[in-house]
Formats: C-alpha cells, sequence, structure tokens
C-alpha cells in the first residue's frame, strides 16, 4: 500500500521538473523581460540595463531556469506588468474566489450525480434510467461556453433569477451578512452549470457498477439471509459502489480547472481562469507564466490524488 | 448438379458466417432510430453547410454596410438578420460551420493518424518502446492542455489556420494512442499474430495488415468522437479568442459576440444560431460515436 503512494508520489518529482522546464521554455520565447513592467517614461535605459545585468537576464539559461525555480518554490513569481504588484498577491485574491467556485461546483456534483446514478442502476431499463442515461449523455455533449451563455441568457437576463456577471454586489460593504450573500449568489449560477455537466462520469460509473453489483454472490447472499432488496441497495450494494467515486475527485479538480476558464470568462468571475485570459490579453508574462505552473501542478496534484484512493481502493493495482 | 452443389454450399456459407462489421453497424443504426436520424441529420447538416458556402458570395457578406447595423432577422431578405457591422448574419454562419467543420476534420485525421499509429507500435513492441511513449503519454495527458495551447497560439508572431491545426493535433493524438495501445497490446498477443511471425512476414506488415483491420471497430469509434471533441476545441478557442483569425469567422468566434452584454441580452439573432447549431452538431455526431461503440461491442448491442 505504502509502496504504491512512495512511488507514485517519487514519479510526480520527474514530471514537475518536466512541467517546469516546458513553462520555463515557453515563458523564454515570451517577448519582453520582468523589468518591462517598471519601465515608465522617466526610466532611464542604462539603469535598466544594470538592473537586467544585476538579475542575471544575460546568464547562460541553466543558470536563470535555476533562480527561477529557486524564486518560484518560495512563492515568488515576480512582479505584474499590469497590476504592478508580486504575482503571487494577485494569484493569491483571484485564486480564493476559483476555490469557492470549484468547492461549490464539487457539492453539487456530487449531490446531484450520486442520486442520479444509484436511481438508473436500480431501476434499469425503466423509463426513469432512461431519461438518466440521456441527461448524461447531453451533459457531455454539450460545450461549456455554449450552456454557460445559454443559461446566462435564460436565467439572467429572461428570467433575471441571477445577477449576470461578476463576483460580488460593489455596493455592498464587505464583512455584512448581505455581502457574503451577494458573494454566494453570484456563485450559484456558474457552480450549477459546472455541476450539470460535471457530472457525466460519476453517473455511468455508479449505473454500471450498481447493475453488476445485482448478480454478485454477496448481494444473493444478502436477499437469502432475508434482508429486504431496499436494504441491500441501502446498506451492500450503496457502500461497496461509493468508495471507487471518490476516486473521481481528482478527475473533477483537473476538469474545473479547465472548465474554469470558460465559466469565468462567461459570467465575468474574477478567479483564476479569468485572470489567466485576462493576462494573456494584456501580454502579462509573469502572471501567465506563474499560472500555467500552478495549474499544471494542480493537475499533476489531482491524478495523484485519483491514483492513490484508487489503490487504496482496488488491491489489483497496487504493487506489492 | 455439381453446379447446383455449390449453389448450396455458397447459400450454407453465407448464412453460417457471422455478420462482417458494416453489417453489424447497419443493424444498430436500424434498430436505433435517434442514432439513424442523427446520423442522417448530421450528413445533412455538412452536406447542406458545404453546398452553400460555395453558393454564397463571402466577400459580399463580410462586406461592412453600416445602414444595416443590427437589422433583425426576417427584414430586407437578411434571414438571421445582421451584426454590428451590417453584416448578414445568416451567410456568416454557414461561413463559420464550414471553417470550423473543415478544420476538425483537418485536426481529427492528423491527431487520429499519429495516435492510431503510435498505439499500433506501441502495443505491438511492448517492453521498452511501450514503456518509454506511455510515460510521454501520461504526462502530457495530465497537463493543462487548454492553457498550454493558448500560450502557444500568443507566442507565435504570425499564425493561420495551418498552424492552428498543428498546435491543436499535437495535444490531441494521446488518448487516441493510449486507447489503440490498451487494444493493440492484447491483440497482439493472439495465435494469428504469432502464426504471421513465423510465416516470416514483416512487422510492418503485420501491424498495419493484420493488426489494423481487427482494431477497425474502435477505431471508427474513437475518430467519431474525436471529430465532436475537436469540433468543440475549435470553437472554443474560437470563442475565446485565440482560434481562427477575425477575417475567417468560425462558429466559435460568433458566439464570441455575446461576450458584449448589450448583444447577449437583446440581440438573440447573432449569438443563439451559432450557440445551436454547435450544440446539434456536438449532440449528433456524439450520439453517433455512441451507436457505433455500441455496435463495436457484442455486449451492448441492441440489433
Amino acid at each position: 500500500m505504502w509502496k504504491t503512494i512512495i512511488r507514485r508520489v517519487l514519479i510526480m518529482i520527474p514530471q514537475l521538473f518536466i512541467l517546469s522546464l516546458l513553462i520555463f521554455i515557453l515563458a523564454k520565447q515570451m517577448p519582453g523581460d520582468p523589468f518591462t513592467g517598471l519601465i515608465t517614461p522617466e526610466t532611464d535605459p542604462n539603469v535598466l540595463e544594470e538592473m537586467r545585468i544585476k538579475a542575471g537576464f544575460y546568464d547562460p539559461w541553466y543558470v536563470q531556469y535555476y533562480n527561477w525555480i529557486a524564486n518560484a518554490a518560495q512563492g515568488d513569481f515576480g512582479q505584474s506588468y499590469t497590476y504592478k504588484k508580486p504575482v503571487a498577491d494577485i494569484i493569491g485574491a483571484r485564486g480564493l474566489n476559483t476555490l469557492l467556485l470549484s468547492l461549490l461546483s464539487v457539492i453539487l456534483v456530487y449531490l446531484i450525480a450520486i442520486p442520479l446514478g444509484v436511481l438508473a442502476g436500480r431501476y434499469q431499463e425503466s423509463f426513469l434510467d432512461k431519461s438518466i442515461v440521456l441527461y448524461s449523455f447531453i451533459s457531455y455533449a454539450i460545450p461549456t461556453f455554449v450552456l454557460s451563455l445559454i443559461f446566462v441568457y435564460v436565467f439572467g437576463y429572461r428570467l433575471m433569477w441571477f445577477p449576470t456577471s461578476g463576483t460580488v454586489d460593489i455596493s455592498l460593504d464587505a464583512g455584512t451578512w448581505e455581502y457574503y450573500w451577494s458573494r454566494f449568489y453570484h456563485l450559484l449560477l456558474p457552480a450549477i452549470t459546472y455541476a450539470l455537466l460535471g457530472t457525466t462520469g460519476i453517473i455511468q460509473y455508479l449505473r454500471t457498477e450498481i447493475i453488476d453489483a445485482k448478480t454478485m454472490d454477496y448481494v444473493k447472499t444478502a436477499r437469502s439471509k432475508g434482508i429486504p432488496m431496499k436494504k441491500v441497495y441501502s446498506r451492500h450494494i450503496f457502500r461497496n459502489s461509493l468508495l471507487p467515486i471518490a476516486a473521481f475527485l481528482g478527475f473533477t479538480i483537473t476538469g474545473l480547472l479547465s472548465g474554469s476558464i470558460f465559466i469565468e470568462t462567461v459570467f465575468g468571475y474574477q478567479g483564476m481562469g479569468k485572470l489567466f485570459i485576462d493576462s494573456i490579453l494584456s501580454r502579462d508574462y509573469s502572471v501567465i507564466t506563474a499560472l500555467v505552473m500552478l495549474f499544471g501542478f494542480l493537475a499533476l496534484l489531482g491524478s495523484l490524488l485519483s491514483d492513490i484512493i484508487l489503490s487504496i481502493v482496488d488491491p489489483r493495482i497496487r504493487i506489492d | 448438379m455439381e453446379n447446383n452443389n455449390a449453389q448450396t454450399v455458397d447459400k450454407l456459407e453465407s448464412q453460417s458466417s457471422p455478420p462482417t462489421g458494416i453489417q453489424v453497424i447497419l443493424r444498430e443504426f436500424k434498430k436505433d432510430k435517434l442514432a439513424m436520424f442523427s446520423l442522417i441529420g448530421v450528413i445533412l447538416l455538412i452536406v447542406t453547410v458545404m453546398v452553400l458556402a460555395v453558393v454564397i458570395d463571402q466577400a459580399k457578406i463580410m462586406n461592412i454596410q453600416l445602414l444595416e447595423r443590427f437589422t433583425e432577422p426576417g427584414v430586407r431578405g437578411y434571414i438571421l438578420g445582421a451584426d454590428e457591422a451590417g453584416r448578414d448574419m445568416f451567410g456568416q454562419l454557414i461561413i463559420g460551420a464550414k471553417n470550423s467543420i473543415l478544420i476538425a476534420i483537418a485536426i481529427t485525421i492528423l491527431a487520429n493518424f499519429v495516435g492510431i499509429a503510435l498505439g499500433i507500435i506501441m502495443g505491438y513492441y511492448g517492453g521498452f518502446i511501450d514503456n518509454f511513449f506511455m510515460r510521454i503519454i501520461d504526462f502530457f495527458i495530465t497537463l493543462p492542455t487548454l492553457m498550454i495551447i493558448i500560450v502557444v497560439i500568443t507566442i507565435i508572431p504570425s499564425y493561420g489556420i495551418m498552424d492552428l491545426i498543428l498546435i491543436i493535433a499535437a495535444f490531441q493524438w494521446m488518448s487516441t494512442a493510449r486507447l489503440v495501445r490498451s487494444k493493440a497490446l492484447s491483440e497482439a498477443r493472439r495465435d494469428y499474430i504469432s502464426a504471421s511471425k513465423t510465416m516470416g512476414t514483416s512487422d510492418f506488415a503485420i501491424m498495419f495488415k493484420g493488426l489494423l483491420p481487427n482494431l477497425s471497430s474502435l477505431l471508427i469509434v474513437e475518430v467519431t468522437l474525436s471529430f465532436a471533441g475537436n469540433v468543440g476545441i475549435e470553437t472554443g478557442l474560437s470563442f475565446l479568442g485565440f482560434g481562427l483569425p477575425p477575417s475567417t469567422p468560425s462558429l466559435g468566434t460568433l458566439v464570441s459576440y455575446a461576450m458584449n452584454p448589450i448583444i447577449l441580452s437583446s440581440k438573440w439573432w447573432i449569438w443563439l444560431p451559432a450557440s445551436l447549431l454547435i450544440l446539434i452538431m456536438m449532440l449528433g455526431i456524439n450520439y453517433v460515436g455512441q451507436a457505433l461503440r455500441r455496435a463495436a461491442d457484442a455486449k451492448q448491442r441492441l440489433g
């Protein structure tokens, strides 16, 4: 068990190394340098040149790479060109917004997917099952940005149930009860949109798992002991199929990250995904580099998490 | 008499031989009316778009006519109205759909060619080659692909349609390769492959004349589903503003006009038709893919 986890964590180290090297190469291709952000009309070109030399701009690439990694590991990603603030501060503020959105989305995904998956598997081939399978198919096929736009249009502009963009009502003061309610309210529609799209995998997995379990020996044993079918479902089958579902958490996180770019752009939600697009448009390279590194790291962490949970649940994939 | 006998043998053979791939697929589509409907719908849609794209005058549609700004649908011959610059939305829809479909086809061909070839090679040889490429694929599959594609697109100084196709395809072959490899791995241990080896057939011939046809049912499914995925990726990138340049509209470009709140809230004819077209295409192609997947798996077949 531990062997598997340690081995899996060790694999992550070269992966992180290659990821950082890849991003470093990409960052080197971007025009400009970290000091472009400091240039004002009064800047003396000679002073700037001195600063470049001092910061090691003309060092060999491996020295630069080492310095970049050493700084990044301490949370120093340089200065933002548009915001004139340390990159870490900007990402920190936006990261909280994305974290809240992701948290609510994940909760909603599981709240929607688990009952639907269980019902579909239990009443296999019924009308209910067919509707749920159709729903999970549609949610798999719809592109995120199309559904987000249609939801903003229908629920925001036509029915006016939800705010159409932003993170919070700007007229409210921070710290008040209304302020927190407004934040939650702004969070709700993007989170529901994501949750509706993110349920496919879990529903399909639970459904097949429960259909397979019906013919298993332990279910037959439970039935022959006289346990009512209802209880067999809620106690025996459900508990057996629930743990692997936890493994989807890792995939859900990875999916959320790329989905956040579309959802936050459409809903005007001030999170990391929107920050990424904004930074690309304003050519704020230090922010871009830091964000790609962070997202890559989180995605690797997500797949690590899934693998570890799977190895706990399923002894066959462990290394002994 | 002899002739008669031969006929009976022929007849018996045709009765006992299992249905071939195409027959199985046809039977599946006959059984599932919705899949048949999707298949015909998607083909009709693509053919209509291609024909109309040839017929209409692209230069005339992209011409800016400020007098026709935000003309409503149905007025003065504008079937779907006009946009901010007075350009006919119906014409733009056709051009956008044509561009999106053609680009998705190009990406699908390129990415699947690499993915399938590499997957078969990995599965057939196994060992070091397999391990080496699997490590690479495992790594790239976990990357935030969308972000890296966007970064690469912004770095390239002057990029055109070809660059876009190459960049997207460069990140799309991995999942195909992984899937094909896992099937090829078990298929390559079968007796008929060993028999071919003993006969002295070259590795290349075994891989692409022996193995490949036996994976064809899986490959059709994979190609169809990845086509739908590529339509989604290209329109998504164009929607964010990192796909096709504005002079060659894609369906995603048309949808991206909705990022202007005024257009989103009150000028539905500019963004909704393109959104619905993407939606219909994605649902249709994916549904066909699902039906093909069922046909490829004897346990799930309806027919």
